[in-house]
């Protein structure tokens, strides 16, 4: 019992990080994570041993996509980032790229990568953690690193005209 | 040898770049990799892409963790009301609460009257799991009531719901069955929310009707053509009550457009 508050305690720091990179917001992904923990706590009889980490990310990857559905039901203005000038140069231009390249993903995708590259999961626990083969992780994994290259080298995806 | 011939996989390359690669290929592909510039090109870029995540959001697992996410305070039972049944489907129609005096309406469901709870219930559900915007307008701007009123087309009150430790937190324009609705919201101290759900409706006057679909039931009744929907954590008894109140207070305050005319008085007929 203990055991299992104590883990799921060790894990706020990096699920902290993981949601901050899925959503890009930082009171929004606090949100998501608290969400997750209360969840978590509530359901402790479900979870029968296994890697609790990868329980707690998938918690959090459900009540992102949750989120999203919810948000689907209203019709939202995406942002549109024209090339202002402070963007072009300075320090804090590497890492608002990678930031705006993630935005760019379908949310599946961004969570495969992030799940690799930042949690360090395996691939076999992504396809746990988002309930799907091992080979859809994969074909995941290949067209985020293609589109964040894309964006990055300037081909961003052209918007789409509104008539 | 035998391994350095096999063709290296687009799979293998992304294992490779994520450390994920069985050892026994690691020899193979680098070797491949030595000899197709444009793999090891994308290797690098890979790389590169997933160095800059972790050094863009890394440092956020150092930072101290915030005191709102103390499990002691977390694992109290106070958001059991966020448990939201998956399933939207109303589960059936239980019919006039026991006590309940309806006045002369007709027994038969209308036609539209189940979608009018189902689109409340939906609404109910939607809103109250909202942890950062639940309203649209809160209860403290004057604007509220006669923003909503206007919109949906009567005036609107928003029943004091205090006896039941219910505070209103403000509401929101949704478009309903028969145009404009409005959605009123509630919450107690611990954190559990009601909703009150305003619309016009196609049938003049029904008779109060109790809904369960999931965690959430509804309460819902018309009267001089405006449908009222009362959503809340499905304890039948409780959520009749409070409907009961809310009803009450709809009751003896209309008509109430008269109020209204308050800046132009008629004096006799």
């Amino acid at each position: 019992m203990g055991g299992f508050r104590q883990g799921v305690a060790a894990a706020v720091p990096a699920l902290r990080r993981y949601a901050r990179a899925l959503t890009r917001d930082a009171e929004l992904a606090d949100d998501l994570v608290q969400d997750t923990l209360v969840r978590a706590l509530r359901s402790e009889h479900l979870f029968h041993g296994g890697d609790l980490r990868s329980w707690l990310y998938t918690i959090l990857t459900n009540l992102n996509r949750n989120r999203l559905r919810a948000l689907a039901r209203r019709p939202t203005m995406a942002a549109i980032d024209d090339n202002d000038a402070a963007d072009q140069a300075g320090p804090e231009a590497g890492s608002r790229d990678i930031e705006r390249a993630l935005a760019t993903l379908a949310d599946d995708q961004r969570s495969v990568l992030l799940l690799v590259v930042l949690e360090g999961l395996s691939y076999r626990e992504v396809a746990e953690v988002q309930g799907v083969p091992i080979g859809t992780v994969m074909s995941r994994l290949s067209r985020a690193r293609m589109q964040i290259k894309d964006y990055l080298d300037g081909k961003r995806p052209a918007l789409r005209r509104v008539k | 040898m035998m391994d350095r011939d096999l063709p290296v996989t687009a799979d293998e390359l992304h294992a490779y770049v994520d450390g994920l690669l069985p050892p026994d290929r690691r020899a193979a592909v680098e070797a491949w990799l030595a000899v197709h510039p444009n793999d090891a090109a994308q290797v690098a870029e890979w790389r590169a892409q997933a160095d800059s995540i972790r050094a863009r959001y890394g440092a956020i697992a150092n930072e101290p963790v915030p005191a709102r996410f103390d499990l002691d305070r977390l694992a109290q039972p106070r958001r059991n009301w966020r448990t939201i049944a998956a399933a939207t489907i109303l589960a059936a129609v239980v019919g006039a609460a026991a006590g309940w005096v309806a006045h002369g309406a007709s027994a038969s469901l209308q036609p539209g009257f189940e979608q009018f709870s189902a689109e409340a219930l939906a609404a109910h559900k939607l809103y109250v799991t909202e942890v950062r915007h639940p309203i649209e307008v809160g209860a403290g701007e004057d604007h509220l009531l006669p923003w909503l009123s206007r919109r949906v087309g009567a005036t609107l009150r928003a029943p004091n719901l205090e006896a039941y430790s219910l505070k209103l937190l403000g509401g929101r324009l949704l478009p309903g069955p028969n145009g404009a609705a409005a959605l009123f919201m509630y919450e107690t101290p611990a954190g559990e929310r009601y909703t009150f759900y305003c619309s016009r409706a196609n049938t003049p006057r029904t008779a109060l009707r109790y809904n369960a679909a999931g965690d959430a039931a509804a309460v819902l009744w018309v009267e001089s053509d405006m449908g009222y929907v009362v959503s809340g954590p499905a304890g039948r008894d409780k959520l009749i009550e409070i409907a009961q109140s809310a009803y009450r207070e709809i009751e003896s305050r209309l008509p109430t457009r008269s109020t209204e005319n308050r800046a132009v008085p008629r004096r006799g007929s």
